[in-house]
């Protein structure tokens, strides 16, 4: 089936069942793979995108309801200000080892930080405690996150 | 596209940044097809030796033999020869090296293997040689050229100077004439004192394109014509496909093709979803063979039953018999569970068979094992076998198994076109190869305060056995003992055995951490259970064991201020402490834990101190504790895969759960200044947490857990000893 969507500000159409979840249109069909499959139950967080602005998780997310909607993924999420000011946070923390969560945990924080500019350790944990990383970099994402809200980044 | 050039077209795009050296990678898997191709500077370029590449614009490319799957050894690495080339860091570009042992394989393991936490430790020496090589040559190539003595020459930043001239060349310059150079026979490395890139905490190389999404993992991985699969292992371990019908999946659009393997089956589809809705449509009848009842209480039967068997001798010191039949008499058996691994990539590869040649795009642990088993799947001979190597998602022992290489060759057999496999998340938790079950049990005298006597025997899988046959020796597996052997005490009649146990049917294999996993946990829960038999605090009970070992108490005594051990703390929250020499690096590790009244666990604190010798990169080895310290106290936590009808029972995350950020405590780590051999770092600190934790809740509770996961049961309000 024909389907539209607007993913980074650019309208895009190809064919695909309305049930599709978006992350395999990106991955599979679009060949955008910065967004990324963990779990494929919502349980992870590692295929978070934007929609209208606010964190969802890409992988149970049927296409057929997000036509019309603004999408964003991790390729475009620096232009955004606070996907650029968390994606400098991050690496001036040195958050990242093996890196496959953090394109979610980036949306995941760009999207809090868009909300709620200064967001203390309950904020966080409400925003951040659906996005797993194996390799443990929880401190450092709570530290970057406060980091990039407190505008002292060099 | 073959593996020189894809590995030659994958650059790093160098930027500044206020922050440190931008240092992005760039791969070429869906560059533009008119993109320019980066041009292979062979001539002219400068290349004493397999890691090192200068050509003639002073680009400065470093081929590492280790793959990078989130430990940061490609900055690592990439310091140490940079540091002994006097390479200019802000033109250091890595690869990832093609299979090849001959020319990468780790020095301690004769293979292209990532593990033991050993990067460093195996390549210490090699990569400063190597470093130090080329620069000698640089040395050579200038003093010839200005016709002075190359001692009046000096290196630095990615130039030569002569002083007394005031002449400079850069290395890009030198190459050629460089190349011409006898390498020197036994060149001297530096001095540490002079170290300029070695200690500092340089910025990782692989983490810029990591925010972006730019970076590449195996799953990553997009080809011309290339199809989707998702693969269904037989549920039962060892079982086999019977009949498939796949009438309803056929039917789904976008599904091309079933694959029926000997004990799995797969859907191609044009995309993931079409395969995955396509493999649920399958009806498949499996015959599961011999395990198909198989229970994990019929697991713990027989490894408690094996375990009772006299072991092979792994050390022995004093006279343990006569020992233990004198003084305060100590045993306790400590049992662990089988664990996933759960990398957050899930196992994936990605292959293309033709009549004569096979290709792989994945991220692996063992390189040329893949490659070796790949050729024996494709049936062509190794030669014919391209491996792309690419960032791993996670490693954790998982990809040191070829095992998903070879079912991916499998499948794209049946096809004209490249395939990538995906395993879904449950696939991943269901077909691992999994953290044995191991049972320690631990009998001990006490004499005047003290352990006069330590009987340690280890029953669990010898993993090496079937990994490395030549290692296993005389009935013992010397990672399953590691640390048991190599305790941090001075136990004056000392014995350790080890019982081969391999569980009923369940694969086992390599888990962050190893050996020392099963060690480390018993040898610290039984130290504080003999603390407080002795009436002791258990630092100070563990202080007088560990006079002849400085490094060691050095990091106790430390961790003991940092921590705040002694201070009073409030009703059912405890301290409780780990100390380690695992790995070549020394340990000491302080949690700090709250039991709340239905025996949930609180993570209040946590404080770790180590000495790893020379720390390459400090920030590195504050972050290898930090994120192992959450992996090991995420499976004393919650890790445990159980198995039932020979089939384990979890599936995804929300049964096989994982540590989240609001569960994590606060968390520092000291990395002590020492001028020792470096030791090793991505293991050591998931060792650390779950005795320190376990320690904690004794601590806070009297209660004595001897297995993990923790039992919540036990821990409730009103529970005693």
């Amino acid at each position: 089936m024909a389907t539209t969507l607007t993913i980074n500000g650019e309208t895009k159409s190809f064919d695909a069942p309305p049930d599709m979840p978006l992350l395999w249109v990106l991955r599979d069909i679009l060949g955008m793979t910065g967004t990324k499959f963990g779990c494929g139950i919502a349980q992870c967080g590692a295929c978070t995108v934007h929609v209208d602005g606010r964190a969802v998780r890409s992988c149970v997310l049927p296409i057929g309801t997000v036509a019309n909607r603004a999408i964003t993924t991790i390729e475009h999420v620096g232009s955004t200000p606070s996907g650029a000011k968390v994606q400098k946070a991050w690496l001036e923390a040195e958050v990242i080892q093996c890196g496959y969560c953090q394109s979610g945990q980036i949306m995941s924080a760009a999207a809090l930080l868009a909300a709620t500019p200064n967001p203390d350790d309950a904020d966080i944990d409400a925003a951040m405690a659906g996005n797993i990383c194996r390799c443990g970099t929880y401190v450092r994402i709570r530290e970057a996150i406060k980091l990039a809200a407190s505008g002292r980044q060099s | 596209m073959n593996a020189q050039n894809s590995v030659s077209r994958r650059t790093l795009l160098t930027g500044g940044l206020a922050t440190g050296v931008l240092l992005a990678f760039h791969l070429p898997l869906r560059a533009a097809p008119n993109e320019p191709v980066q041009k292979d500077t062979t001539d002219g370029k400068f290349a004493p030796n397999a890691f090192i590449r200068i050509d003639r614009n002073g680009r400065t490319v470093l081929m590492m033999p280790q793959v990078e799957m989130g430990q940061g050894t490609y900055t690592s690495i990439s310091a140490v020869i940079a540091e002994e080339l006097d390479a200019d860091w802000s033109k250091v570009e890595v690869q990832h090296a093609p299979p090849n042992d001959k020319l990468y394989a780790n020095p301690t393991f004769g293979l292209q293997v990532t593990g033991n936490s050993n990067s460093i430790r195996a390549w210490w020496t090699p990569l400063r040689k190597a470093g130090a090589t080329a620069r000698a040559m640089l040395i050579q190539a200038a003093a010839s050229q200005w016709g002075v003595e190359p001692a009046s020459c000096t290196a630095s930043r990615g130039e030569i100077a002569h002083a007394a001239s005031g002449r400079k060349l850069g290395y890009g310059e030198l190459a050629l004439a460089a190349q011409s150079q006898t390498p020197p026979k036994d060149v001297a490395v530096k001095d540490p004192k002079d170290f300029v890139l070695i200690g500092q905490p340089l910025k990782r190389l692989d983490t810029p394109d990591k925010v972006n999404g730019k970076a590449l993992y195996g799953i990553d991985a997009i080809l011309p014509d290339m199809k989707i699969a998702a693969i269904a292992n037989c549920p039962v371990f060892g079982g086999k496909v019977g009949k498939v019908d796949d009438s309803a999946a056929m039917k789904i659009a976008g599904v091309r093709k079933v694959v029926v393997l000997d004990d799995a089956v797969a859907v191609i589809g044009d995309h993931m979803w079409a395969a995955k809705k396509g493999l649920e449509a399958l009806e498949i009848e499996w015959n599961e063979g011999p395990n198909a009842k198989i229970t994990t209480q019929d697991i713990w039967d027989d490894l408690r039953k094996v375990s009772a068997k006299d072991g092979a001798v792994a050390k022995s010191t004093g006279d343990i018999a006569k020992a233990l039949a004198t003084g305060d008499k100590f045993e306790a058996a400590y049992e662990l569970p089988f664990l996933a691994h759960a990398s957050m990539e899930p196992i994936n590869a990605t292959v293309r068979v033709t009549k004569d040649s096979c290709e792989i795009w994945t991220g692996t642990q063992i390189m040329t094992r893949v490659q070796s088993e790949a050729a024996k799947a494709a049936g062509v001979s190794v030669d014919k076998v391209i491996v792309n190597q690419h960032l791993l998602g996670g490693g954790f022992g998982r990809k040191l198994e070829p095992d998903m290489v070879v079912a991916a060759v499998k499948v794209a057999k049946q096809v004209d076109y490249p395939v990538k496999v995906i395993w879904t998340r449950e696939e991943d938790i269901q077909h691992d190869v999994y953290r044995p079950v191991y049972r320690d049990q631990i009998t001990a005298s006490l004499v005047d305060g003290k352990v006069a006597a330590w009987k340690y025997k280890v029953a669990g899988s010898a993993i090496l056995a079937r990994w490395l046959p030549p290692a296993f020796q005389k009935g013992i597996d010397i990672d399953a003992i590691d640390a048991a052997v190599d305790a941090p005490y001075d136990f004056a009649n000392f014995h350790v055995e080890y019982v081969r146990a391999e569980p009923l049917s369940v694969p086992t294999g390599f888990w962050r951490g190893v050996g020392p996993n099963n060690n480390v946990f018993a040898v610290e829960c039984a130290m504080d259970e003999l603390a407080r038999k002795a009436g002791k605090d258990p630092i100070e009970f563990r202080r007088a064991m560990l006079t002849k070992n400085p490094r060691m108490l050095a990091v106790l005594n430390q961790v003991a201020e940092k921590s705040g051990w002694g201070e009073k703390l409030p009703p059912r929250v405890g301290r409780g402490v780990c100390v380690q020499p695992s790995f070549a690096s020394f340990i000491a590790t302080v949690v700090e834990a709250e039991i709340d009244d239905i025996g949930e666990i609180v993570l209040r604190r946590v404080t770790s101190v180590v000495d790893t010798g020379i720390a390459v990169n400090p920030d590195t080895v504050k972050a290898q504790i930090e994120g192992g310290l959450i992996f090991g106290l995420t499976a004393a936590l919650y890790g445990e895969i159980t198995i039932d009808k020979g089939r384990v029972q979890q599936s995804n995350f929300h049964d096989y759960r994982m540590m989240r950020i609001n569960e994590t405590p606060k968390i520092e780590v000291t990395v002590v200044k020492s001028g020792e051999a470096p030791g090793g770092i991505g293991e050591a600190g998931v060792n650390a947490g779950p005795p320190a934790l376990r320690n904690a809740i004794l601590a806070a509770s009297g209660v004595a857990l001897r297995r993990l996961p923790i039992d919540r049961k036990l821990l409730a309000a009103g529970k005693k000893a």
